[in-house]
């Protein structure tokens, strides 16, 4: 089974946020308003930490994009009492929006604050309304989510190969943020095919994991930073 | 009637026979305040979450600290009620009804907030259908389930010669509800066996039972990585906060009943010296507590671990945490240990400051972790809205209606056990004093 990941190059990013857009259309995240984002609501399944080092004016800021890291233990998915989220058989972790019952245990166990909750009724503006994905479904009020490594383009993906009669080639199958990533900061691929890109670089010597000491084992590299 | 009137307890039976004006000012009070939280939390339906204060790195707040905190006081009841009785100890005649009823009412409410706090209430159903042993909030559901029907027997087990009595001698308009209740119960000696029989097999099923409550509650927390909730010694920390947060609402009640009812007579200072007692000693085991969970976090110096610790200590939470320290410790300590400070007014303060002082707990244990994210990620400061405060205080209202309804309805002290006192505690108490002193005769042979 292929083991999905991503491998980050944080001296390639420059926090332009192109990520977070694509995210943002490509699974039909709601847009909360001014309001709710200033009470701290955004729904970001894609966010871009910023990290700041030093005192102004020796400042280094480091940019750090951060998905759902489908932790291949995840304390999230141990929590949940009606398994609304879980550990899926492509090494994803899922969520159930159907079933949610919305008591956000899961976000208060995941490390990574990476998952977010509908505190209203996802409206979206009309414009808007007419360029949702029709492969995403919409949200409920009262529900959780969080990035889901574009599940349903490896859906696609795979029905597309079986059609075609033929195994699942890598390149197939690419989240949206990996795809729009001006500075090919974002790679993703298969972490256990020796042969990818992926591969290497997640054996680079600056590869580390967040709060790896936790044991999560996140399936998320970044490549560390470096002054030039 | 009239013969009732002559009987020694005619003031346990008052509240149920007269009742003055200001019995009905009161409900009706607290019923607009309940109407009013329930109109809240109707709008909470219609917008979702929307309306409370919490946002996407505090996701919990008000109803999760109120749930701690509502099952925290349930400890009080059935917990100390059943230690009471196991111990024999013989002042406890009085108490046990009051912290029984307190125990099953603050249940009813406290396990009602998981359901308030869900964003989708409409799928609670979803915990039976699809429930997942692994997580906490099923242990939960289990523990609050069995406790709830445990506790509620263990109120009415010990109530039927009471409602017993109140079928024979009064003439109300519940009449019909105390024949039901009453079960046939005619107070023969095989009844009495099997009472006695019952109330002592619930007294030892309850005491694990609640224990394992509020160390399940602190599970929920302790079972996350989040600095600091992932402590080992939450399990009997909360525990320990609980029956003191408990034994504080008691005495609270104590006072209560005994002014309006005119109980001087049958709540007296040494009641609530004993209690004070109890009260005392839990803010010592819970100061220790608190303690022991700071210095190892202080001295292990590890940077998640203190982020949150500052945020107590000095941070945005130092007014809540210092007036919880202030309030848990120092009031009662200082009032409890000095005699001439432990009158009932002085008892009075101290416990409505432990409940102040526990419910600041609660804040600050749930909200510094949660307002403290493991990365660095902007968390907005969390303030309760007023769909939050209105259902805190429609919960604090449910809990003294329904005491108060309670009240009406059934005697709040338990007749036959003070009429037992009266008849049998005595003598036992004596035969079992004596028992205890070494025996004074001497026989012959080992005289010589
Ligand atoms: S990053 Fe958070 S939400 Fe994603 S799998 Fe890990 S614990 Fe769960
Ligand atoms: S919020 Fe939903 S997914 Fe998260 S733990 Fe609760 S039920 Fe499960």
């Amino acid at each position: 089974m292929a083991k999905w990941g991503m491998v980050i190059d944080l001296n390639k990013c420059t926090g332009c946020g192109s990520c977070v857009n694509s995210c943002r259309m490509e699974n039909n995240v709601p847009n909360v308003g001014d309001k709710a984002a200033q009470a701290g609501r955004t729904m970001d399944w894609m966010q871009i930490i910023t990290e700041y080092h030093g005192n102004y004016p020796n400042i280094r800021i480091v940019h750090i994009p951060r998905p759902c890291f489908q932790c291949n233990n995840p304390p999230c998915t141990k929590v949940c009492p009606v398994h609304a989220t879980f550990l899926n058989e492509d090494g994803l972790v899922g969520q159930i929006y159907q079933r949610c019952i919305g008591c956000r245990f899961c976000m208060a166990a995941c490390p990574y604050s990476a998952k977010s909750f509908n505190y209203s009724k996802p409206d979206f503006p009309e414009a808007y309304e007419k360029t949702l994905n029709p492969d995403v479904t919409r949200r409920m009020n009262g529900v959780v989510e969080k990035c889901s490594f574009c599940h349903h383009r490896l859906a696609i993906a795979k029905d597309v190969a079986r059609f075609e009669e033929r195994d699942l080639e890598e390149e197939d199958y690419q989240p949206a943020c990996s795809e729009s990533c001006p500075t090919n900061a974002i790679t993703f691929g298969d972490l256990d095919n020796p042969e990818h890109r992926v591969t290497h670089l997640m054996h680079s010597n600056r590869a580390f994991r967040l709060e790896e000491e936790l044991g999560t084992e996140p399936k998320v590299y970044y490549l560390k930073k470096e002054d030039k | 009637m009239e013969n009732l009137r002559n009987d020694p307890d005619y003031t346990l039976y008052r509240p149920i026979l007269e009742s003055d004006r200001r019995f009905y000012w009161m409900i009706g009070f607290l019923s607009v305040v309940i109407l009013w939280a329930l109109v809240m939390y109707i709008r909470q339906l219609v917008y979702g979450l929307e309306v409370t204060g919490l946002n996407n790195t505090v996701t919990w707040g008000f109803y999760i600290i109120n749930f701690v905190f509502f099952i925290g006081i349930s400890h009080a009841g059935t917990l100390i009620s059943a230690i009471l009785r196991l111990s024999q100890a013989e002042w406890r005649r009085p108490i046990t009804r009051m912290a029984e009823v307190i125990t099953a009412i603050v249940l009813m409410i406290g396990g009602l907030h998981p359901i308030i706090d869900l964003g989708r209430p409409d799928r609670v159903l979803n915990v039976f259908l699809y429930g997942r042993l692994q997580s906490p909030l099923l242990w939960d559901v289990t523990a609050i389930g069995l406790y709830f029907t445990a506790s509620t027997v263990y109120l009415y087990v010990p109530m039927i010669p009471d409602i017993a009595l109140l079928r024979d001698k009064t003439n109300t308009k519940l009449k019909w509800l105390y024949t039901f209740l009453s079960w046939g119960y005619e107070g023969t000696e095989r009844q009495k066996h099997i009472l006695e029989r019952a109330i002592t097999i619930l007294m030892v099923a309850v005491i694990p039972i609640a224990v394992s409550v509020h160390t399940v509650i602190s599970y929920i927390f302790s079972m996350t990585l989040q600095s600091g909730w992932h402590s080992t010694i939450f399990g009997p920390y909360f525990v320990t906060g609980a029956i003191f947060s408990g034994t504080a609402t008691l005495l609270v009640v104590m006072i209560a009943f005994r002014k309006l009812f005119h109980l001087e007579n049958y709540l007296k200072k040494i009641h609530f010296q004993y209690m004070g007692i109890l009260l005392l000693v839990f803010s010592l085991f819970w100061t220790y507590f608190t303690f022991s969970e700071f210095l190892t976090g202080i001295y292990g110096n590890e940077p998640k671990e203190m982020s949150v610790i500052h945020y107590k200590l000095t941070g945005p939470y130092a007014p809540y945490f210092w007036t919880m320290v202030i309030c848990n410790f120092i009031i009662p300590v200082v009032i409890l240990s000095f005699k001439k400070l432990k009158t009932i007014p002085g008892i009075l303060f101290a416990s409505i400051a432990v409940i102040i002082g526990m419910w600041l707990e609660r804040l600050t244990i749930i909200v510094p972790s949660l307002s403290s994210p493991r990365l660095p990620i902007i968390s907005e400061p969390y303030f309760p809205s007023m769909t939050e405060w209105s259902l805190f205080a429609g919960g604090v209202a449910a809990f003294c209606l329904l005491f108060l309804i309670f009240a009406k309805i059934f005697p709040i002290i338990s007749i036959w056990e003070i009429k037992e006192g009266r008849e049998e505690g005595l003598n036992e108490a004596k035969e079992r004093l004596d028992s205890y002193l070494p025996d004074t005769i001497i026989s012959e042979e080992e005289a010589t």
